[in-house]
């Protein structure tokens, strides 16, 4: 695994686009067939299954290290990562022999269906034979949390210069619901034909958040929709079968099965780009009725007359088998509203209406008012655009409204993790009710590096308590807290639950009494929950 | 049990011989163990330390009087009994001896016990009571013999003087710089430093210590000429100063390195895994040689190795200082384990 480790360290250590697709390439040149479908699916998010649970590692760990487990546990919050933690508290490795990617991997998918004694001999001797990086590595594949710093897009790069073919075609050839256990080197990299695979969506296009309306040129040229809070998802119906998949890459069907009714209308060869809704009686429920659904694999009856889903359809990339993504937007959209015109009105589709684009004042209202119908702005596209891959800055755009804001007190501060790791960066927010102060939401970004240091600085001199790694500090400074949401959440003290929360503001200009209440929130919630 | 040592708002005291070790409050007598900026502080009415660390003490500390001794030469003041032992931390860095009434107690300062071939090796000293740091004192810092990292810095530099970059390598000015240029193979190129490690250089030299050629690097200095240098500054000269070697990698050199969190923070290519502290082995190992029963835990992971001490069978406490966050090291610490920041005990 030196090479793996090598690379890792590599993508880990420089910021550099040139010398990641460098390292990936040197990577590439040397390593096996198998060793590379590997690498192609750790750097995609197709990881093993977690082989174990976190608390037998970290008491393998201790003891194996000849530390008590207490030892262990006031180190992990310093490192700020189980698997370092582990790498780094172990006695050296008495023999290194240099096995490659693939064999640690079937090491850890061996160790699934085995007693718990086999297990940790497993795992155990593992750890004897690898070094730190490689523990590191190792440890990350155990528990299921593979993740490296470096995009999609890069190994793609790297890769299409590699085998000398084109990035966009091999960008495509990627997707789908291959695992290294189907598939071969060859046959996912090599061979020439995408279409084997019928369940392959698309590479989806990705909007920028506008930051200037008046850089676009007349409103005429765009196509102006709401922009849903739900799921992105791309709806396949070919040869007689039909998948959903998210943009995450993840295949959705049996999360939603409303969908399968659309295989009896949709002609093969269809590929649909959307937006998973929780809808009911012609409106958009909010995002927390979907929320429901999202990480449940199988659905219960009563949750789908609770909380039904439709797709609103927003883009044609493939119509009777013709990959049509080149033609322009008008064009796809012509064609997708015939499509939903001509199925029967009780199906979960429905056409993302366009908001009619008379001038850049009637969108920008309609962007004021969006969230009342539970969207969360506008999306603009450039009418004569075609289809793209990935990331691409010219024409789709987002224009989201403001987020909400309420004005907190810091209550209790954390280290942060990785690069903010001598930091307190990890605040939780409480508003007033009553005398009392009420803890509602934790936020950890939105704050310069500057302001960070300087509240670090502020947390240690003004400490009241400790609890292990968090710290009760003095309520004194206030902070703006934005957010996108709110929902009620018994689970919680407060009642409600944020999302997204982020430090929009620190006001030092607020006193402490001057920050809003417990009531203000629950008024909030009345009218956006 | 008597207290040869005791703890002050003002540093570690003596009451037999009236004197502090290492003090941050004005006092009358300061004996130091060493230069570091948390240790030797400006404004003492008389200091004591060894022949070997005065003369950067004196250039950092400016017109003061500085009175020196050998290392292991006994002096008696009040009635103690005083004497410097070498602590392997920096040129001239000791452990502080203090024996009253047949009772002794070392005041070890900072401290490694590897030899890096430069510093006055470490010298266990038997004692009742030790005054430890604890700097790296987590499980989770474990060196490599320093030739391991000598030969990673090589093979960095070497591949860095193959792309034409220039190697620029941070560290720390007294100590871990010269550590670095001493145990590096100075025939792969020239080493260039920064006005503030070269002025410690001068000094060292001066004293008689043998360190390889190095260039000052001044505004005349052309550059061009010195395309496959290994440039050795300060962090802080990172960014405009060291944007003039044109091509570069940049590495740090400290034990923090070992974390990854810390090291991305860092945003350096490379980080190099060295530390004049000791690691968790050489701490206990250090510890376990004094046969002191009872231990006194300063700067670092105080509360955590102090319970870990205790484990063990030691009498051990917490001891408030004001040492830490100077230029050896400490400034990379992730924060958690600062609750000795607040009054002294
Ligand atoms: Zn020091
Ligand atoms: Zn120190």
């Amino acid at each position: 695994m030196r090479d793996f480790a090598t690379l890792f360290t590599t993508l880990d250590q420089t910021t550099k686009t040139t010398s990641k697709v460098a390292a990936l390439r040197a990577f590439f040149e040397a390593a096996s067939d198998s060793d590379k479908l590997w690498c192609i699916a750790l750097f995609s998010g197709r990881r093993p299954k977690r082989a174990v649970t976190t608390t037998l590692l970290r008491e393998w760990a201790a003891e194996l290290a000849g530390i008590p487990l207490w030892l262990f546990e006031e180190c992990y919050p310093i490192v700020g990562d189980l698997a370092e933690t582990i790498a780094l508290v172990l006695p050296p490795a008495r023999q290194h022999d240099d096995q490659p990617l693939t064999h640690w991997i079937k090491t850890v998918q061996s160790i699934a269906p085995q007693e718990e004694a086999a297990r940790k001999k497993i795992i155990l001797d593992a750890w004897d034979r690898l070094n730190t990086t490689e523990r590191f590595l190792f440890n990350k594949l155990l528990t299921g949390g593979f993740r490296v710093g470096v995009s999609q897009k890069l190994v793609t790069r790297a890769l299409a210069q590699c085998t000398d073919q084109d990035e966009a075609a091999l960008t495509h050839k990627l997707m789908g619901s291959w695992t290294p256990d189907s598939i071969t080197f060859d046959q996912l990299v090599l061979q020439d034909d995408p279409e084997a695979d019928l369940s392959k969506p698309y590479p989806f296009y990705l909007a920028h958040g506008v930051d200037d309306i008046d850089q676009l040129g007349p409103v005429s040229n765009w196509c102006a929709e709401l922009k849903w809070d739900g799921i992105r998802g791309q709806l396949i119906k070919r040869g007689g079968a039909h998948h959903l998949w998210s943009r995450g890459e993840e295949l959705m069907t049996d999360r939603f099965p409303e969908f399968a009714q659309l295989r009896d209308f949709l002609p093969d060869g269809t590929v649909i780009d959307g937006e998973v809704l929780a809808f009911q009686d012609g409106v958009p429920l909010s995002f927390n009725v979907l929320q429901k659904r999202i990480g449940r694999k199988t659905v219960p009856k009563k949750m789908l007359i609770e909380a039904p889903v439709i797709l609103q359809a927003y883009d044609l990339l493939e119509w009777h088998g013709t990959d049509i993504r080149e033609k322009p937007l008008s064009e796809r959209r012509h064609l997708l509203a015939s499509l939903i015109e001509n199925l029967p009105t009780d199906l979960p589709i429905a056409l993302s209406k366009q908001v009619p684009a008379t001038s850049w004042d009637t969108l920008a209202e309609a962007r004021e008012t969006a969230r009342e119908v539970n969207a969360e702005g506008l999306m603009l596209k450039r009418l004569s655009s075609p289809y793209l891959a990935g990331r691409k800055k010219g024409d789709w755009w987002k224009w989201k409204v403001d987020p909400l804001t309420i004005d907190a007190v810091m209550i209790y501060a954390q280290a942060g993790h990785g690069r903010r790791a001598t930091l307190f960066t990890d605040y939780t927010f409480a508003v007033k009710s009553g005398n009392e102060l009420v803890p509602f939401t934790k936020a950890y970004s939105g704050l310069t590096d500057a302001e960070f240091k300087q509240i670090t600085s502020w947390v240690k001199k003004n400490t009241l308590q400790r609890f292990g790694p968090v710290r009760q500090v003095t309520p004194q400074h206030v902070f703006e807290i934005a957010f996108e949401g709110i929902q009620a959440s018994p689970r919680h003290k407060s009642g409600i639950a944020l999302r997204f929360p982020r430090m929009l503001r620190w006001r030092q200009d607020k006193p402490l009494d001057e920050i809003n209440t417990l009531e203000d929130l629950q008024e909030m919630l009345r009218q956006f929950g | 049990m008597s207290n040869v040592l005791t703890f002050t708002d003002k540093g570690i005291y003596c009451p037999a011989g009236d004197f502090y070790i290492d003090p941050w409050g004005r006092v009358e007598r300061a004996l130091i163990t060493h230069g570091h900026s948390d240790h030797a502080r400006w404004g003492m009415g008389s200091y004591l330390a060894t022949k070997a660390a005065a003369p950067v003490m004196q250039h950092r500390l400016g017109d003061v009087s500085i009175d020196t001794v050998n290392y292991a030469e006994t002096v008696q003041i009040g009635d103690a009994r005083v004497s410097f032992h070498p602590a392997g931390h920096v040129p001239g860095s000791a452990q502080i001896r203090v024996e009253v009434a047949g009772e002794v107690w070392v005041a070890s300062g900072d401290y490694k016990t590897t030899n890096d071939g430069f510093s006055e090796p470490f010298e266990p000293v038997r004692c009742h009571a030790f005054i430890t740091e604890s700097t790296f004192g987590l499980p989770i810092f474990k060196w490599q013999p320093q030739q391991v990292v000598a030969d990673q810095i090589n093979t960095w530099w070497t591949a860095n003087r193959a792309e034409g970059k220039a190697s620029i390598l941070g560290a720390y000015a007294l100590g871990k710089a010269q550590r670095l240029m001493s145990c590096v193979d100075a025939s792969i190129g020239p080493i260039l430093t920064h006005a503030s490690i070269e002025n410690t250089n001068d000094i060292l030299r001066a004293q008689g210590l043998h360190l390889p050629d190095t260039v000052r690097v001044t505004a005349e200095t052309g550059l061009k000429k010195y395309p496959s240098a290994l440039v050795i500054c300060p962090p802080s000269a990172f960014g405009p100063w060291s944007k003039k070697f044109g091509p570069q990698s940049q590495a740090f050199a400290s034990g923090w390195m070992a974390l990854r969190g810390v090291k991305r923070r860092r945003a350096a290519e490379r980080g190099f895994i060295i530390s004049d502290h000791a690691d968790w082995t050489e701490l206990n190992s250090a510890i376990a040689e004094t046969g002191a029963e009872r231990i006194f835990v300063t700067h670092g992971y105080t509360s955590v190795f102090t319970k870990w001490l205790r484990d063990q069978g030691y009498d051990a406490h917490v001891v408030s200082t004001d040492y830490g966050g100077d230029e050896a090291d400490d400034s990379d610490a992730p924060q958690q384990d600062t609750q000795d920041a607040g009054a002294a005990v």
